[in-house]
């Protein structure tokens, strides 16, 4: 396998964005990172994106997008799992390029969710729990992560207030993120004041319903040395993938997320790292429970001991690993397609030193981690800056 | 509501129809064609124990379009007493009643209505058993 590098990136902002069309986001972002990596063709596009079918009455992304970036005739591959779906479409461009067939690859996460009502969109997200025997019996995606956080509250002793302090921290942190949906403060007590939407989770402990889409451009790292030097050169050195169950009731322990700890594992081998040498981490805070498992499940602290690691301050931002610098799912925003793409920026923007005012002092090792409905799939990306310490 | 769709479950959903591996005994809700266990692909009919007790739930107060008129509602991942799991309704208990661990036993219940005529779906939901 070639090694392979990220040269470019960009993405819209994300929002609420009535102007712009699901194809005018995807291109938005796609010439965004075209223009960043100084490429005006490529060799294949990847798209990710959850259910446009749905939210958007339309398939067929990946002609959509080969088309209306004027490339028409260029293989493109539209990929699909869920929450994860970006990252999915991330690692199908990363084989393609590690494998030698293609050079230059385009990936673009995307999602337009406000085209459809609130009920609409809803209803289009449940479809990445077991509609049969989940959905069927009126269960909603708050209710399955609220089943996870009471689970992990009886077990653990997680408390009410350790879930608010994730929803505080990626608020503040969110407030330094010009393309976050969400710039603004909230206190614990403003989010154990939210409405409640499923007990113990309020609407604050929730990422929102959010239209944008994030891109990357991959090259192989001999190429991208060569060429592509105008940044400093970002590696994708681990990548692992997972699937858990589709039913959350089928998990074995409810409050531990199987998915994430397989394909945590499989990306920390394949770099040859462990938790402990990751300087900061994306992870996929859908809901404020989620981000307390997956510290967990990746072993950044023991099993039982996210909410704790979370009320000591260690996921601050000048905390021991800094978590969801850029607001995360939470404030940033979740277009479900664009999301693990989007992860993948703030990492290449913090390594890189272009993150702005909320550029971290130490950034030389990120890890971004998706996924996707209850816990059926997961995808751990690690990413290094060249001429960085390891 | 597809009629051929909801038919195919009425087995599983009005009768509690559970699978039982042949090889190594592991109780399926809903059937499967292959055990995840030890892959054999022989499955006799078991019934799926009534009787059970909750490992978590919810209360929904912010429903499905189709479900926000019965907010707020009581969800959970109930465990049989044959070790098989699912997820169904808590009813017959307040909110404030339902607790980890409680011991549930499944009943027959109306699920929700659909369509303009309102036809009706049926299914199972656990209510609290009483010693």
């Amino acid at each position: 396998m070639r090694e392979v590098a990220i040269i470019g990136v960009g993405m819209t902002e994300f929002g609420e964005l009535w102007d712009k069309s699901l194809r005018d986001l995807l291109v938005e972002s796609s010439l965004k990172a075209m223009d960043d990596a100084k490429v005006d063709a490529v060799d294949a596009i990847y798209v990710g994106a959850m259910s446009s079918g749905l939210f958007d009455n339309q398939e067929h992304l990946a002609s959509i997008a080969a088309d209306y970036l004027g490339m028409v005739g260029v293989p493109a591959t539209r990929c699909e799992s869920a929450c994860i779906s970006g990252s999915l479409a991330f690692k199908g461009a990363f084989l393609d390029v590690a494998s030698g067939y293609s050079d230059i690859v385009l990936v673009t996460g995307v999602e337009k969710m406000t085209d459809v009502s609130g009920d609409k969109a809803v209803a289009g997200l449940s479809t990445a729990a077991d509609d049969e025997f989940e959905g069927y019996n009126g269960v909603t995606f708050p209710g399955l992560y609220a089943m996870i956080a009471n689970a992990h509250m009886k077990k653990y002793g997680t408390t009410r207030r350790q879930l608010s302090l994730v929803a505080v921290k990626n608020h503040a942190n969110a407030l330094k993120n010009p393309n976050a949906q969400f710039r603004m403060k909230v206190t614990p007590e403003a989010v154990e004041g939210s409405v409640m939407i499923a007990d113990p989770l309020h609407i604050l402990d929730c990422s929102p319903i959010t239209d944008g889409a994030a891109s990357v451009v991959v090259a192989p790292l001999e190429l991208a040395k060569e060429k592509f030097a105008h940044h400093k050169i970002v590696k994708v050195i681990g990548l692992g993938h997972a699937t858990g169950t589709i039913a959350l009731h089928s998990r074995e322990d409810i409050t531990e997320l199987d998915a994430v700890v397989k394909a945590g594992e499989r990306a920390y081998k394949m770099a040859g790292l462990g938790p402990d040498d990751i300087d900061f981490a994306e992870l996929h805070d859908c809901f404020t429970i989620a981000e307390i498992c997956e510290l967990e499940a990746l072993g950044f602290c023991a099993k039982g001991e996210g909410g704790l690691m979370t009320e000591r301050g260690e996921t601050l931002p000048d905390g021991k690993i800094p978590i969801n610098i850029s607001g995360g799912l939470k404030a940033k925003g979740h277009p479900v397609g664009a999301t693990g793409v989007s992860q993948i920026i703030e990492l290449v923007e913090q390594i890189r030193g272009d993150a702005g005012d909320r550029q971290l002092k130490k950034a030389d090792i990120g890890l971004a981690q998706n996924l996707g409905g209850s816990g059926g799939s997961s995808i751990v990306t690690i990413l290094k800056g060249l001429g960085s310490r390891v | 509501m597809d009629p051929q769709k909801y038919w195919r479950q009425i087995p599983a959903r009005y009768r509690l129809e559970a699978y039982k591996c042949k090889n190594c005994g592991k109780v399926f809700f809903p059937k499967r064609l292959i055990c995840d266990n030890c892959k054999s692909r022989e499955f006799v009919k078991a019934e799926h124990s009534d009787k059970g007790k909750l490992l978590t739930y919810t209360v929904i107060r912010t429903g499905p379009a189709d479900f926000q008129d019965q907010t707020p509602y009581v969800i959970g991942v109930v465990e049989s007493e044959n070790g098989a799991r699912l997820t169904a309704q808590i009813a017959d208990v307040e909110p404030e009643n339902v607790a980890i661990g409680m011991k549930l036993r499944m009943a027959f219940r109306k699920i929700n209505k659909t369509g303009d005529a309102g036809v009706i779906m049926y299914g199972y939901k656990a209510v609290p058993e009483f010693e």
